[in-house]
């Protein structure tokens, strides 16, 4: 790839309009389609974009596989915290109308951190996959 | 209003008659890079006339600029996509089928 000048323009154009996207469809997520899961994935698919035109060498200097495997487990305490934190209020696991004194606005809450733990978990562990794929072929 | 819609089924009507004939045109031509081009040309075009005329249909509100946005989304990405296939196809040293005048003159040398 090292001499493909317009994929290497258009890659680095494309990026954030992608990244972007990825947060749209997170933070929408509470009333329209979309979600955690399908953010991260495309979240991922711009960074193994990036990746796949750019080398992988070049993309562990922007995100190392020791920071991936921290926002990996990061997600999954966002997830199962809010659910702790829910029964230390005096609910059940994920209930989430403890979250504020409005119970539909305590719902609003939860489903929103919940998705975010779930996207952040997501994105991390795709990219491990990928990585882990591309990086075969070094060893 | 009549008038609007007119215009917009208009609009819409066009980009499926390209769709159909970038599918015809990938069906019937003879190798990857005639099918590449029949398919790489009316797909932008055809995706910018359904995009066109669905603004149309909604007016002047938030889902005409996402729709927008798409369309502008797409105008980039869909002409990479095809040139980075044709590219790779040519690099990884498929010959385009040639008429019988031309063949052995161009297409020789591998790219660098």
């Amino acid at each position: 790839m090292k001499h493909n000048l317009l994929l290497r323009v258009i890659a680095k154009y494309l990026f954030p309009v992608i990244a972007l996207f990825a947060f749209y469809v997170q933070f929408h997520g509470d009333f329209g389609p979309g979600g955690g899961f399908q953010a991260g994935v495309i979240l991922s698919v711009a960074f193994i974009f990036y990746t796949l035109v750019y080398g992988l060498e070049t993309a562990e200097q922007i995100i190392p596989p020791y920071v991936l495997r921290i926002l990996a487990s990061t997600g999954v305490l966002i997830y199962a915290g809010t659910g702790v934190v829910t029964m230390l209020m005096g609910g059940n696991f994920l209930d989430y109308d403890l979250l504020s004194l409005n119970p539909i606005e305590g719902q609003h809450i939860g489903i929103l951190v919940i998705e975010l733990g779930g996207g952040i978990t997501v994105s991390a562990i795709m990219l491990m996959i990928f990585f882990a794929f591309a990086g075969r072929a070094r060893s | 209003m009549i008038f609007i819609e007119l215009i917009s089924w208009l609009f819409i009507a066009t980009g499926a008659l390209l769709g159909i004939a970038g599918g015809i045109g990938i069906h019937r031509f003879p190798d990857f890079y005639s099918r590449l081009h029949a398919v790489g040309i009316t797909d932008t075009l055809c995706a910018a006339m359904f995009l066109i005329g669905l603004c149309l249909q909604t007016g002047v509100s938030i889902a005409s600029l996402k729709l927008l946005l798409i369309f502008i989304f797409l105008f980039f990405s869909s002409p990479t996509a095809t040139h980075a296939l044709a590219n790779a196809a040519l690099l990884g040293g498929l010959k385009p089928e040639l008429d019988e005048e031309y063949h052995g003159h161009c297409f020789d040398r591998r790219p660098d």
